[in-house]
């Protein structure tokens, strides 16, 4: 009972050391990604799905996609409202968003995801090199 | 009183336990229902309605309008270019999607001892045979090679490849080929339309699914100058059972009961 103080102090340090990125980052929480949009994107005013879909679930759409595609050659992509595209990361998506480094790579470096899509899918169809 | 106390703290310490899981157990749910599914978020798939249409897709080479080397160059270029073929100067990193080779190495089951001097000297082109009985399809571990159901092309996922090579030991007719290194590099012209592949998975030729899901003919016969024809082998009046009929034709290693469909008029 006579190391009581010690064994309190300890405790407190210990706390305030192991909270402190908690309490230093309190209220200056970091911003979301500044998402740009090609001027082409900004026109079409939607994309192949709602926005919150898009932004929520694309990811989900592209493996649809994909065994569309590779494993039952449906190529055609209809929506809600009846249009049709043609399904493909190069070609369709990265066809509007045509600036992957101010689009995708925004949010995938926030969220700290490292997709492996663009190792074989080129990342930017229209780009002159 | 010790007994009761003690009840009463692992009661209290439980209680405060379930409450404690009851919004992650909420999290779970919600996040397992999904929030899009049907009403404005629902979507169709379907194939192109240019897509050609097969049982079975074929090849036909007719050997005969061959000569030299020159006259498949276009198409083993045209294969390369819009499939983005990466070229090693190393032999062992070679990737071949399709490609000539001499007739002693084609049809090693048809050799005669004395051969007619023609078939003896030119090139013959060769590439995946889209088997109808596909011994790599039955070796692949993870289905990233299969038989397409809609047309019998034996197609590649590339996604799903983990690069064992089953397939490639399983393959009578050296078809695949495997990346043993980031062809990205590698590649003289980019076709940005097709996708490169990484390094770990195999390829080979997909007989230009692609190109015939939008209602083109492959691009080798494209190119092909007459010399390759291609055409559904169980439509009695396409034009590849025509040729198929009115000439004699030969398969690479047909004993072994693979059905290729790639024919050759010798």
């Amino acid at each position: 009972m006579n190391d009581r103080k010690y064994i309190i102090a300890g405790l407190v340090i210990f706390i305030a050391i192991f909270t402190f990125p908690f309490w230093y980052n309190l209220g200056k929480a970091s911003p979301g990604p500044d998402i740009k949009l090609t001027e082409k994107a900004k026109a079409a005013k939607q994309c192949v799905m709602p926005t919150e879909y898009m932004r929520a679930e694309h990811m989900h759409l592209l493996d649809i996609w994909r065994h569309a595609v590779v494993r039952n050659s449906d190529r055609t992509f209809v929506n809600a409202s009846g249009k049709e595209f043609t399904m493909s990361l190069s070609n369709t998506c990265l066809d509007c968003h045509s600036n992957k480094a101010e689009f995708c790579d925004k949010c995938h470096d926030y969220a700290s995801v490292r997709p492996y899509c663009f190792d074989c899918h080129i990342d930017n169809p229209k780009e002159k090199k | 009183m010790e007994s009761s106390r003690r009840h009463f703290l692992t009661i209290a310490g439980l209680a405060a336990l379930g409450l404690g899981a009851k919004p992650v157990l909420n999290a779970l749910a919600s996040g397992s229902a999904g929030e899009f599914t049907g009403g404005v978020d629902a979507f169709k798939l379907k194939p192109n309605d240019k897509a050609l249409k097969a049982k079975q897709w074929a090849m036909v080479i007719d050997t005969r309008k061959i000569k030299q080397a020159s006259d498949l160059e276009p198409m083993i270029a045209a294969c390369n270019k819009i499939h983005n073929i990466p070229t090693f100067e190393d032999k062992r990193h070679e990737i071949k999607w399709i490609w000539e080779d001499e007739y002693h190495n084609v049809f090693p089951t048809a050799e005669n001892k004395f051969l007619n001097d023609r078939v003896e000297h030119i090139p013959f082109l060769v590439l995946c045979n889209h088997c109808e009985n596909p011994p790599c399809v039955r070796a692949c571990p993870t289905k990233a090679t299969f038989k397409r159901e809609v047309d019998g092309i034996v197609m590649m996922d590339f996604h799903r490849c983990i690069g064992c090579r089953f397939c490639m030991a399983a393959c009578p007719y050296g078809s695949r080929s495997f990346n043993f290194t980031d062809p990205r590099p590698f590649i003289k012209e980019v076709n940005k339309e097709f996708p490169t592949r990484m390094k770990g998975v195999v390829e080979k030729c997909d007989f230009c699914a692609e190109r015939i899901d939008v209602g083109q003919l492959p691009a080798c016969v494209e190119a092909s100058n007459g010399i390759l024809t291609f055409g559904d082998l169980y439509d009695p009046k396409s034009n590849v059972r025509e040729l198929l009929k009115s000439n004699f034709t030969i398969r690479r290693k047909q004993s072994l009961g693979t059905e290729p469909c790639v024919y050759y008029i010798v």
